[in-house]
């Protein structure tokens, strides 16, 4: 399914809020029925590019089609053809699950019969049948955010947006939308992801875009992103933390200078080549230098070490810095 | 959980959606989140009963505590102040609209429905329909209550009429109002405060409770001009079947005046809330 139109394309988005460039040239693109993964940080830009592709926001400049209709000149066309699911679950709380799907599905203009129909249909599949009658906030989290996803697939659309779907989300709920949406891509819905966890987007998506400061840095497959960081990794853990200067003096002649070193852990890693043959030399030099070890070990490289490379930061996943700065400037909400 | 298989119906298989007007969707869209609205009423009954107690309190309060000083000549006090009252009640009632709508921004509801493909306007005229009817709901207890403390009102069927017309209006109005302070405030809390503060000086300076002629002269000069006044005395006489004077046609005007002036500013809020 590589051929043909792309179900998402966003060509050089650029979208400026006051001093704040939340886009800067932001190119995506995702085939029909796959799944592309927006990887970032907080503040990177994600949930402005979702806005813009889901017609809530107006780009300043570049241009974006969904479903083959422009997110601006065509709006009415692409909302009739998208799902959006926000980074909170947008149902009304003292609606039931029932009601709420109902009012989605008069919403998407489907007639009263047949929104009837798919609400029961909805509730049935995510598994809140037993729950339809009773009013949402009485739901779990994990509850809320799958009758929040079922409300996007009322009208069945083609294209989905989910806003970091799983965030907040204890790990049961989260394996169980995880199972959600691929059982969607299934069907043959493209999906496009923000999450700012980087298992997630190696575990559903398809393809990568990382994104930071408002444009993608990389993308690919996850393994195409994880050969860019050069194959596997040695990773060094000192039993003295002063050693780690050591490690890093003897390692040098072995792996090259692309070292990085964790003071906290006593960890130094290097990408390497033919893993298995360095790790003997590894061990002498390090020996011969004095250095004590606690462990020493080959690491296929996860998503982590991507970001790490290509944005000299770690991906920070901690979730105290909030929202805050994405979601304010994207709009509608708080202020 | 594991057992969860969502098949999902391929695009072919999308429910149909039916092909109207737009004017038939504007209203359509509207009556089905009014309908959201209205349901949420029983949910959340606390709201519902707190928004009927307040003024209760008022019309017992005044009847009883404050009504035997206060002297208002030719007409009894209850007789009196229940046109205020009215006012009061339907004035109050319309900041739901605001904090309703700000709500539903916080929780993203408002991203849902500008996500969908329906009638954008109906994210204000359905909130708006709706709080109509709960303040219509709410007049008709203090109505009821009135009676029950001695209100007897002497208004023909004309009158009658004109006095609905105008709280309607009124309460019509006052939602636009409450709507644009919602928009501008953005969270719940903000809409509360700043809805219900020029409020308690506008419905009190007025001659809701008592008349304006008891004040001192620089406040009667404003009591006398402001429209909650003028409002409550074309009430006031349209229930009592006295003549209203220009205070009945000056009172639809200023409801008149609101419309017109925080209608198309409170669309233009949300329009430049929802499509930056």
């Amino acid at each position: 399914m590589t051929h043909g139109k792309p179900a998402i394309l966003a060509e050089g988005l650029e979208k400026t809020f006051g001093e704040t460039r939340a886009l800067q040239g932001l190119d995506l693109v995702a085939q029909e029925g796959t799944v592309l993964g927006v990887l970032g940080p907080n503040g990177a830009g994600k949930t402005t590019a979702v806005r813009i592709l889901a017609t809530l926001l107006r780009p300043d400049a570049g241009r974006a089609e969904v479903a083959g209709s422009d997110v601006v000149r065509q709006a009415s066309d692409v909302r009739a053809r998208i799902g959006l699911a926000g980074q909170y679950a947008a149902v009304d709380e003292y609606l039931t699950g029932r009601e709420n799907l109902e009012m989605v599905g008069r919403l998407y203009h489907l007639s009263a019969r047949s929104a009837r129909q798919r609400a029961a249909e909805l509730l049935e599949q995510f598994d809140l049948s037993d729950a339809a009658s009773r009013p949402v906030k009485t739901y779990s989290g994990g509850m809320r955010r799958r009758l929040d996803l079922a409300a996007c697939l009322v009208a069945a659309p083609p294209v989905l947006f989910l806003d970091e779907p799983t965030t907040g989300l204890d790990p049961h709920s989260r394996l169980t939308m995880w199972e959600i949406i691929g059982g969607l891509v299934a069907a043959g819905t493209t999906v496009l992801l923000t999450t700012q966890y980087l298992d997630e987007a190696d575990h559903l998506a398809d393809r990568i875009a990382v994104v930071d400061h408002g444009r993608v840095i990389a993308e690919g497959t996850s393994q195409e992103l994880k050969a860019r960081v050069g194959g596997e990794r040695l990773v060094v853990t000192v039993a003295r933390g002063e050693d780690t200067r050591a490690a890093v003096r003897a390692l040098a002649p072995i792996t090259g200078d692309e070292i990085h070193v964790d003071e906290t852990r006593g960890q130094v890693s290097a990408p390497v080549i033919h893993g298995a043959r360095m790790l003997a030399d590894a061990v002498r030099t390090l020996d011969t230098a004095g250095v004590e070890l606690d462990d020493l070990s080959l690491r296929r490289p996860t998503l982590d070490d991507v970001f790490l490379t290509l944005t000299g930061h770690a991906a920070d996943v901690s979730t105290d810095t909030d929202q805050a700065p994405s979601r304010d400037l994207a709009g509608t909400t708080t202020r | 959980m594991s057992t969860l298989t969502p098949t999902v119906p391929n695009t072919t298989a999308a429910p149909a959606a039916l092909q109207r007007s737009r004017l038939y969707w504007a209203i359509a869209d509207a009556l089905v989140l009014a309908r959201r609205s209205i349901l949420q009423i029983p949910r959340a009954p606390e709201m519902l009963v707190f928004a009927t107690i307040q003024p209760v309190m008022f019309v017992l309060l005044f009847r009883y505590v404050f009504g035997g000083a206060i002297n208002v000549g030719g007409v009894s006090y209850v007789n009196y102040l229940m046109g205020g009252i009215f006012v009061q009640t339907v004035a109050f009632g319309a900041v739901t609209t605001g904090i309703g709508l700000a709500a539903d921004m916080q929780l993203g509801l408002i991203d849902r429905f500008c996500s969908l493909p329906m009638a954008r306007s109906a994210v204000l005229t359905g909130r708006i329909l709706a709080d109509l009817s709960r303040n219509a709901f709410i007049v008709l207890v203090m109505l009821i209550a009135g009676f029950i403390v001695g209100f007897r009102p002497h208004a023909g069927p004309g009158e009658w009429l004109a006095a609905i017309a105008l709280l309607l209006l009124l309460s019509f109005a006052m939602s636009w109002v409450a709507a644009t302070v919602g928009l501008l405030a953005r969270t719940v809390e903000a809409t509360q405060s700043a809805g219900f503060i020029w409020l308690f000086p506008l419905t009190f300076v007025s001659s809701a409770f008592v008349r304006t002629s008891t004040m001192p002269g620089w406040l009667q000069v404003f009591a006398d001009h402001q429209p909650v006044t003028i409002i409550v005395n074309a009430v006031r006489a349209f229930l009592l079947g006295q003549p209203a004077g220009t205070d009945g046609w000056l009172a639809f005007v200023w409801c008149g005046a609101l419309v017109v002036v925080f209608v198309p500013l409170a669309v233009w809020l949300f329009q430049r809330r929802t499509s930056r």
